[in-house]
């Protein structure tokens, strides 16, 4: 049984190992290039597993200590797992023991592939999103891990290599542009945003930022709402 | 920041990427449905906060010395290839190159 399922859920989970070890590589590279040693990328690729997030946290790791501001702005972050795990409410019933780790493995991509595919009747449903979500974690963990691990042996200067942070979220931004029909949504994110850096400054503006942006979404949803009666 | 201090950032981080993830499971016990408005922030957020994260990797970039210029190529250049290429490790791999050529070389 396991085997089956093994072998259903490795081919959907290619084409995530080639993308985890080129971005968790350059994640664990960047944290050796601040001066980690690889045991953080390895335990934050691990524990945390949420690749954006890792990447926000080498920001926050290399400025003041604040629990409260690293929390709030995790939650933030990460609201859209909120809204996986209410898609997958059905799918993860009756998961039993592998429930717990299906959702603390629920990286964007593991969510992707367990909720779009549905594997083959004679393939054991929990032990294939089981495999699914195991493998994109080793994939992960495993790119954080050798990353860092380069940067030992790999000398040349990386300034500006943080910036890989900044490309991976433009290219998320106009992937998510194109398979979009309706743009307000991002609009939103990006005016909402640079609102309020304008007005916060670069220390204090994400918090506002948020809080804006749901504000916004409650006026739509309010309005839509209407229209819907009317 | 000292070793405790990032272990207990780390483990926050940790915590609230958990709160995110088994929330809606504590929430909504089997077969309870989530309100209309809880369901059109998912169908929406997950849009606008990529744009707050581009924002926020550039939070610093306007105040530095060099007013933002090889942030604005580079960010230029991923927009063009990735129109073209359309691949996602393409775009990301050459943009940081392209930055950290221009922060290295030509700034």
């Amino acid at each position: 049984m396991k085997t089956k399922a093994f072998k259903a859920a490795l081919p959907y989970t290619l084409p995530i190992c080639v993308g985890f070890l080129f971005l968790g590589m350059s994640y664990g590279f960047l944290m050796r290039s601040k001066g980690f040693s690889f045991i953080y990328p390895m335990f934050m690729s691990m524990l945390i597993f949420a690749g954006s997030m890792e990447f926000v946290t080498v920001e926050l790791l290399l400025s003041t200590f604040n629990p409260l501001h690293a929390f709030i702005l995790t939650l933030m972050v990460n609201a859209r797992h909120l809204f996986y795990g209410i898609s997958m409410l059905e799918k993860y019933k009756n998961t039993g023991w592998k429930k717990p780790y299906l959702i603390f493995g629920m990286c964007d991509e593991s969510f992707t592939i367990n909720c779009a595919v549905t594997p083959p009747d004679d393939v054991d449903k929990g032990w294939f999103m089981l495999f699914v979500t195991l493998l994109n974690q080793i994939y992960w963990v495993t790119g954080a891990t050798m990353g860092a691990l380069l940067g030992y042996v790999i000398h040349f200067d990386t300034t500006g290599i943080e910036f890989v942070m900044t490309a991976l979220f433009v290219v998320m931004f106009i992937n998510q542009w194109e398979e979009a029909r309706d743009h307000r949504p991002a609009l939103v994110g990006l005016g909402c945003s640079l609102l309020c850096l304008a007005v916060f400054g670069s220390q204090n503006f994400i918090i506002p930022a948020m809080a804006l942006i749901i504000l916004c979404f409650s006026v739509t949803k309010r309005r839509r709402d209407k229209e819907a009666l009317s | 920041m000292t070793v405790t201090q990032s272990v207990v950032t780390i483990l926050v981080v940790v915590l609230g990427t958990m709160v995110t993830r088994f929330l809606p499971f504590f929430i909504f016990p089997e077969g309870k449905k989530p309100p209309s408005y809880i369901t059109y922030l998912g169908s929406v957020l997950p849009y606008a906060v990529i744009g707050l994260l581009v924002v926020y990797c550039l939070k610093d970039a306007a105040g530095g010395g060099n007013f933002a210029i090889p942030e604005i190529i580079s960010i230029l250049f991923i927009v063009i290839l990735h129109k073209w290429k359309k691949n996602t490790l393409l775009s990301i791999g050459a943009g940081t190159v392209l930055y950290m050529f221009l922060v290295q070389v030509c700034f």
